[in-house]
């Protein structure tokens, strides 16, 4: 079992340094219990992979539009991929009760969903850059494209992974939380989708890629500043 | 002279309030609409470009204002009852959640109405369409969220936070959308003047006003059955349900 609250001897050192380490010990935490159970992250690398597959078969294999559809069909992938393991962000920890103990720790909670949200973006979204690269050869798209649609998913996908983490504490515990999570957090994906595969788009049709890439990136800002604090609000609103 | 707010913001004292408020308001939303229709179907003119069919503004402008309105409203009430602890501003936010969904679908129906003799098409993947299109899917989620937590306290807060994060999310999306694509008309009402005719621009803010006080009265009929709902343990209740 590993601790959470920073062991006596050290509190003496200073704030900073002890935040960093539970913020750390959440994140390794995490993908230790990830790394445990593979099946689990594997099904959602798997999921993406066959829906972004089931394109092709339903519209037809033209690699003209099977380029034009591909940067949509990969995002929207991702995003459905992402919603399919973030149900059980908060979920396992609170069926065995050790999130209540991580809330009981002296360290703010802000810094118990941030790590949250990163471990799921280093379980779910590393995984997803290495595939999208084999998915866009599959789709007929350029090297160029094939590089800024890793580089958009690189960008986006800790949107998904911030932002779902709200919704996740949202309907933690709560009857058929699943498709409630999707209903709650997909409308707020869009601007991350638009931005995103706006950027491969901007690629293939030769307007650039720099403006979308741009405002992704101040999306993920702003989302990385502001959700931990929703989130963190969130869960106590559910645990309470 | 000052009114007590601390007063009415508990819910018994509101609950009266509210009784009394409502036929005040939906007298005149009613009286409002008949003329605002009069004045769109008799007064105003026909239009030199679009011809009759844009007669659908009347009712599809006051609904996407209303439909938005309502959203900043429910958010305003979710900040109070976060920062103040007020139940009463919670119990607000979901009595008008109904409302400005219903006002969002209407606005989007008649859009479509609108859309197909204009654009030759029932709908376009325009920005103001697709994001009135989120804002009713973000309506949806949150009385989703509240349809699914039973303890009223949680699901206050939950749904509260919700709309707060959709409140800050809907310019986002607003302006990506817009980017991503437009072929809507302009705007036709702005600060500095504008573009229509006067009797079709009073029509229009007639039947604004009457979709305004619909909305306090269903608003605050709905409150009332909120409150009954949450305090039908306690005595003031029983004695209201006693004398009915």
């Amino acid at each position: 079992m590993l601790r959470f609250a920073a062991p006596l001897e050290t509190r003496e050192e200073d704030a900073s340094s002890s935040s960093l380490r539970f913020l750390l010990t959440v994140i390794r935490r995490d993908l230790l219990l990830a790394a445990r159970r593979r099946g689990d992250w594997l099904t959602a690398q798997f999921f993406f992979v066959m829906v972004v597959s089931l394109f092709p078969l339903g519209v037809g294999p033209e690699p003209e539009l099977l380029r034009r559809i591909a940067p949509g069909v990969v995002w929207v992938a991702a995003t459905l991929a992402s919603l399919l393991s973030l149900t059980r962000l908060f979920a396992d920890d609170h069926r065995d009760g050790s999130l209540e103990q991580m809330l009981l720790s002296p360290e703010p909670a802000v810094l118990l969903t941030l790590g949250k949200a990163a471990a799921h973006w280093l379980i779910y979204g590393i995984p997803l850059l290495i595939v999208a690269p084999v998915l866009g050869i599959q789709f007929a798209l350029p090297w160029d494209a094939v590089g800024v649609l890793v580089l958009s998913l690189a960008l986006g996908t800790p949107i998904l992974s911030l932002l779902g983490a709200v919704g996740a504490a949202l309907t933690l515990g709560l009857r058929g939380g699943g498709v409630l999570l999707t209903l709650l957090i997909l409308p707020l994906y869009v601007p991350a989708l638009i931005f995103g595969a706006g950027a491969v788009d901007g690629v293939i049709s030769g307007t650039g890629a720099e403006a979308h890439l741009s405002l992704l990136g101040a999306f993920f800002v702003l989302s990385l500043i502001l959700t931990p604090w929703v989130s963190a609000a969130a869960l106590k609103v559910s645990l309470e | 002279m000052s009114i007590n707010w601390y007063k009415y913001a508990s819910p018994a004292t509101f609950y009266g309030l509210a009784g009394r408020l409502i036929p005040g308001f939906a007298w005149a939303a009613a009286v409002l609409a008949a003329a605002g229709l009069y004045i769109a179907f008799f007064l105003a003119p026909t239009d030199f470009q679009q011809g009759e069919a844009y007669r659908v503004i009347f009712i599809h402008v006051p609904a996407a204002w209303m439909g938005m309105f309502i959203y900043l409203v429910m958010a305003f009430w979710s900040a109070v009852g976060l920062a103040f602890n007020t139940r009463l501003s919670f119990m607000m936010a979901r009595a008008l959640a109904p409302t400005g969904a219903m006002f969002t679908f209407v606005s989007l129906w008649t859009g479509a109405l609108w859309g197909k003799p204009m654009w030759g098409a029932w709908w376009v993947w325009d920005a103001r369409l697709t994001s009135t299109l989120i804002l009713l899917f973000l309506y949806v989620g949150i009385m989703a969220l509240w349809a699914a937590i039973d303890d009223p306290r949680r699901g206050d807060r939950a749904g509260a936070l919700l709309t707060i994060v959709g409140a800050i999310n809907v310019p986002i999306i607003y302006f990506s959308v817009k980017w991503w694509n437009t072929l809507h008309q302009g705007a036709s009402v702005k600060p500095s003047g504008t573009s229509m005719d006067e009797v079709m621009l009073a029509g229009m803010l007639v039947m604004a006003v009457a979709a305004w006080f619909y909305s306090i009265a269903v608003a605050f009929a709905r409150v009332r059955r909120i409150i009954l709902e949450r305090e039908r343990h306690t005595d003031w209740v029983n004695a209201q349900l006693e004398r009915a």
